[in-house]
């Protein structure tokens, strides 16, 4: 994917991230995760039907990477199968961290796939993907 | 002012506007740490061959040199530290621990870092004494009248930073000292900022314990000063027992610990650290304190003439007295603008500044903050400037 491209993706997905603002409806698992750095902090929830990811919510205050990929991150997981969605979170951890991963798996957030050259950026890029790890962790 | 004196600064381009964190290091710091590992690699207080004197007179020299750089009566009130931190968690849990009683008042404020406001959460949690925060004014700073406020007749410890990391305003310590020697109500202060950037007399302002650390003051990292008044240092139970603190032991339990300042110093000690920090003593004391706190303001004042030209930047702390400029990009987290001006080689520090509770007094819980020291210039200040004038391609030049 070219550059400019995935800029463009990047920075609408933090301009106008996708289901901003927690939901006090029943049934949600919610986690808070903060980049040890000490600055992003966001908030992650999630509802879950027969094994499958239905919504994921977030709010929260955090950098252009960590809001951005909370943002494509939600849009890939929906629909999800708990499964689908672990395989996705190991092959982007893979990503992250300039191993050899699964692209096929990613959809859109390959467009970090150049984050691995940044380390201080890497974990506002898996930020919300921990919380999505704890999630499924605490519903066993 | 001295840039030739930093090495750092003359191998390479970076504009390091992080002197709050850590400073660079002088040439003669450096030569004086390399000096001991290279010419007289001894353990202190084994005076029995040459080199071992050496180092035995040169690190009790630095604790002269400590005591008259912070107007201390005896030089046994200087315990050396791994830093700050361990400064005020030995006077939180070796003396307060022991002094305060259920109930008692502590009092701090919002803007302390980290290390000032923990280990007294973990004492009250402990020990029941209460932590109050005293309300800041409109400018997030403290003021006297605030202070005296919060003085109940339960106060028994004011516990501050001379000058805070968050927000950067110089508190009023010779006036609060003399509030706590008239309520007899102890007084921490927290150097870590303003050592090496302010001067300080322990007796003229009443300072029943001081804490600081080398590194922000031009000395290596790992070493650093508690000190306190004797005769309430005298009774800080030490946290460690071994080497270098007792006179003598036998296998009966009877035994008898060294006096001050061996008795909280047990083990091999940071030597290479305490001589480092003799060195930029020397080199501070040369310049002179009052020169380079003029010097900084100077820097500060000009930085925030010059910000507050540019659209969107948002200046938190634009009127207080020290070094310290914490801003904003308006809509843009700090962490992204410190990456943006990171690719200008400018180097500031985004987030809370470990005063995480501060967010509850400036209403913003991130911003970036640039600190400026001696070796900083106008000329690195346009630069910032400059690159902050470009800010309408901060997404492309960061993502």
């Amino acid at each position: 994917m070219d550059e400019k491209l995935k800029r463009d993706i990047i920075l609408e997905n933090y301009q106008n991230p996708v289901n901003k603002g927690l939901t006090n409806s029943s049934g949600y698992v919610k986690i808070n995760t903060r980049n040890s750095s000490c600055v992003d902090n966001i908030d992650v929830m999630a509802k879950l039907e027969n094994g499958v990811f239905i919504d994921i919510r977030f709010d929260g205050e955090a950098c252009a990477i960590s809001t951005s990929a909370t943002s494509i991150m939600i849009k890939t997981l929906i629909g999800k199968t708990v499964d689908e969605v672990k395989n996705i979170v190991d092959n982007y951890e893979k990503m992250i961290n300039g191993e050899k991963y699964d692209a096929d798996v990613l959809g859109q957030l390959v467009v970090y796939n150049t984050v691995a050259k940044q380390p201080s950026r890497k974990k506002c890029a898996f930020l919300p993907f921990e919380a999505i790890r704890q999630i499924i962790k605490d519903i066993g | 002012m001295n840039r030739e004196d930093f090495e750092m600064l003359n191998n390479s381009n970076v504009i390091y506007f992080d002197n709050g964190a850590t400073t660079l290091k002088p040439k003669c710091v450096v030569k004086e740490v390399v000096d001991y590992y290279t010419k007289y690699t001894a353990n202190a207080h084994r005076g029995d061959y040459t080199i071992s004197q050496i180092v035995d007179e040169k690190y009790e020299k630095v604790r002269d040199k400590i005591k008259d750089f912070i107007g201390a009566t005896r030089r046994d009130e200087i315990i050396y530290t791994k830093g700050t931190t361990e400064s005020i968690n030995t006077i939180v849990f070796g003396f307060m621990k022991n002094y305060l009683k259920p109930n008692d008042e502590v009092l701090i404020t919002k803007s302390e870092h980290a290390s000032n406001i923990l280990p007294w959460i973990e004492l009250s949690k402990r020990l029941g004494v209460i932590v109050k925060y005293i309300p800041l004014n409109n400018e997030h700073e403290l003021t006297v009248d605030n202070l005296l406020r919060s003085i109940t007749s339960k106060t028994k410890v004011i516990s501050l930073a001379h000058i805070t990391n968050a927000v950067g305003d110089i508190r009023p310590i010779e006036e609060i000292g003399k509030i706590c020697k008239d309520k007899n109500i102890l007084f921490v202060v927290d150097a870590a900022q303003s050592i090496g950037h302010l001067p300080i007399d322990v007796q003229k302002n009443n300072i029943s314990f001081l804490a600081f650390s080398a590194h922000k003051m031009l000395g290596p990292t790992g070493i650093g000063v508690l000190y306190g008044k004797y005769d309430l240092l005298n009774k800080l139970v030490p946290n460690e027992y071994g080497g270098g603190m007792n006179s003598y032991f036998e296998s009966s339990g009877e035994l008898e610990y060294k006096p001050l300042p061996e008795r909280l110093e047990a083990g091999t000690q940071n030597i290479a650290g305490v001589l480092g920090m003799g060195a930029a003593i020397d080199y501070l004391s040369n310049i002179g304190l009052e020169n380079i706190h003029k010097y900084e303001l100077e820097l500060k004042e000009y930085a925030v003439k010059e910000l507050l030209k540019i659209p969107n930047i948002k200046i938190y702390n634009q009127n207080s007295k020290s070094g310290i400029v914490i801003f904003n990009i308006d809509k843009i987290f700090s962490q992204d603008t410190a990456v943006f001006l990171n690719h200008f080689n400018i180097c500031v520090r985004a987030g809370n500044h470990c005063a995480k509770i501060v967010k509850d007094e400036i209403n913003v819980s991130n911003t970036c903050r640039a600190s400026f020291y001696l070796y900083n210039t106008k000329e690195e200040i346009d630069q910032l400037i400059n690159a902050l004038k470009q800010q309408d391609k901060i997404f492309e030049i960061i993502l």
